[in-house]
């Protein structure tokens, strides 16, 4: 293929992409403003963002804010759990041994071909009624010292909605997995056959040679599909406000429907979804750049 | 016996070095392919061997077989006295005794060329980052290239990388190396940067078994030729009389062939 130059070009076809992409815009904005005849009222939504405590005589955050950092928060946790729990179960699909590869094949294909609703609530009711109880968080936060239950809550948010944070964390990671399991193979099996060759010629056990030689290489092959992978991590998380964890859409649904102006709040949300989704976006296609130029 | 397998024995009775390898009707079959068929081969300490024959005849799979890399069904392998079996641990022991270098120099790319030779000592021999180190500078410098240690394989050449992968073998302090066309993937004018590290080598006492078609090489360093075809061994030399007096017509034609082209 023969790149052309690097100055990007601008012909008929992109002037009429972008002729209808305006008439598109400006046809739903007529919709809504002379025939829905909607008026605009922005003037709730930064209440919810920040609001004056006082109590405390200083700002806190509201609502939005709160739900925001509850996402961030769960997304972060998620990504970090889901990423071990995948990268283990695609070695396990990829092990020589059956009973591995079985067990990594079927957690993956059962959570594959469950739509995330039904799995939810399946999940949630069991995980909340089973596990969580199990870990008997509540009483062991009561007998935390301040500074203790300072460093949880920060990691894991207020500490009365721990169990339920918790839950959302463990659904949301285990779906996640599945999809990293499946990348994670994918890169595992783009490893040459060379390479386990050569780390077993140098002495390497095979634990090692996965360690060292293969996954490094498999991850910095699959970096791309991981970002869109994390990216939907972020947007899915979203629908662990179906099982009331109290992160930004589940606040935002709140919002919507007290103050009755839905536009305005999903609009708002929407933004900020794609805010944090378009910076990790950008943070990827940066170390992919830095990541795999040494792999041929 | 076999005839070469008297031949063996005789060639190595003559030549009085302690066995470091030895290989006994070794079978070995690619599904229905039989692909070694009662091959004996003895390879006594600091001998070196060179292993030709045409493509498909079984070369790569015989050597191979000496580092575990395939495993054999029938007769038996022993290096430096220990046989291989299914024993993982007896196979770890071994692999770390033999250096392998591959044709396609099977870099590992993610990681810069002295990183490459300390992987080895550091996750298998257990040895401090410090140690390692000096003991890849040791052999970077005897394949003369210490000045690459900080870049990545896909910055060197091909022969450059070659040698890389010789000096990581050797960082294992290997008693046996094998090499597997270790200059097929070279362009010509890389392919005696390799042929003489390899040389060097040899005349530092290495046991060393070479899949090659180098014959110049061959001549200057091996002890003992062997001719495989069609998973047999068809023939066992010392080079003068491999390349005076080639004894089967598949050995002439072959050396016909490779010698005059
Ligand atoms: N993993 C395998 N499964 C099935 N057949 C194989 C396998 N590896 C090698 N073979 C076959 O065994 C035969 C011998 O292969 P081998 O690689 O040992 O030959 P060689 O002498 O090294 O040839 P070349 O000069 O082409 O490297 C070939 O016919 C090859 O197709
Ligand atoms: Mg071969």
């Amino acid at each position: 293929m023969v790149r052309g130059s690097k100055k990007p070009r601008f012909g008929i076809l992109d002037v009429i992409v972008l002729a209808a992409a305006i008439a598109a815009v400006a046809y739903v904005t007529y919709r809504v403003d002379s025939v829905l005849v909607y008026t605009w009222d922005w003037s709730a939504i930064p209440g919810y963002l920040f609001r004056y405590d006082e109590d405390l005589g200083h700002w806190v955050p509201n609502l939005l804010i709160k739900g925001l950092i509850t996402t961030i928060r769960i997304s972060i946790w998620a990504l970090i759990v889901a990423s071990i729990m995948g990268t283990i179960l695609g070695v396990m699909r990829t092990s020589q041994r059956l009973l591995p590869r079985l067990i990594g094949w079927a957690y993956v294909e059962f959570i594959r071909n469950i739509p995330p609703v039904p799995f939810l609530f399946l999940f949630y009711f069991f995980i909340s009624s089973q596990i969580i109880p199990l870990l008997n968080i509540g009483s062991a936060l009561d007998q935390a010292s301040p500074a203790t239950l300072g460093v949880v809550e920060f990691l894991f948010g207020p500490a009365n909605l721990i169990e339920n944070f918790l839950s959302g964390l463990i659904s949301l990671s285990m779906m996640s997995a599945a999809y990293i399991a499946e990348i994670v193979r994918a890169g595992i099996l783009a490893v040459p056959k060379g390479q386990y060759e050569a780390g077993s010629s140098i002495g390497l056990s095979k634990l090692a040679i996965m360690r060292y030689i293969v996954l490094p290489q498999a991850i910095q092959r699959v970096v791309p599909p991981i970002a869109g992978q994390f990216i939907t991590l972020i947007k899915d998380s979203s629908l662990v406000a179906l099982i009331s964890i109290q992160e930004l859409s589940f606040l935002a649904m709140e919002i919507a429907i007290s103050e009755q102006r839905f536009f305005e709040v999903w609009l708002f949300t929407g933004l900020m979804y794609f805010t944090i989704c378009y910076a990790c976006a950008l943070a990827f296609g940066r170390l992919e750049k830095r990541m795999g130029r040494h792999l041929r | 016996m076999t005839d070469h397998g008297q031949e063996n024995a005789q060639r190595f009775a003559d030549a009085g070095r302690p066995a470091i390898i030895r290989i006994e009707a070794v079978n070995k079959w690619f599904d229905d392919f039989h692909v070694l068929k009662d091959i004996d081969l003895t390879v006594g300490a600091g001998e070196k061997v060179v292993v030709c024959g045409p493509s498909g005849s079984g070369k790569s799979t015989l050597i191979r077989c000496i580092n575990r890399l395939e495993s054999h069904e029938q007769g038996l392998i022993e290096v430096d006295g220990i046989e291989l079996t299914d024993d993982n641990k007896r196979i770890s022991e071994i692999r770390s005794e033999v250096g392998m270098v591959f044709q396609q120099f099977n870099l590992f790319p993610h990681l810069t060329v002295l990183e490459n030779c300390t992987l080895g000592p550091i996750r298998a021999r257990g040895l401090s980052k410090t140690d390692a180190r000096a003991l890849a500078m040791e052999f970077l410098e005897k394949v003369r290239i210490p000045e690459q240690a900080d870049k990545y394989p896909s910055q060197l050449s091909g022969g450059q990388q070659q040698r890389v992968a010789i000096a990581r073998s050797l960082c294992m302090r290997p008693k046996i190396m094998l090499f597997d066309e270790p200059t097929s993937a070279l362009d010509p004018e890389m392919i005696n940067e390799v042929l003489d590290v390899m040389t060097e080598l040899a005349e530092s006492g290495m046991t060393m078994l070479c899949v090659t078609h180098e014959m110049g090489f061959a001549r200057r360093v091996a002890d003992t030729m062997v001719f495989m075809d069609h998973g047999e061994i068809v023939e066992m030399a010392s080079p003068e009389t491999f390349f005076s007096t080639p004894k089967s017509d598949r050995c002439k034609d072959f050396l016909e062939k490779i010698l005059h082209h």
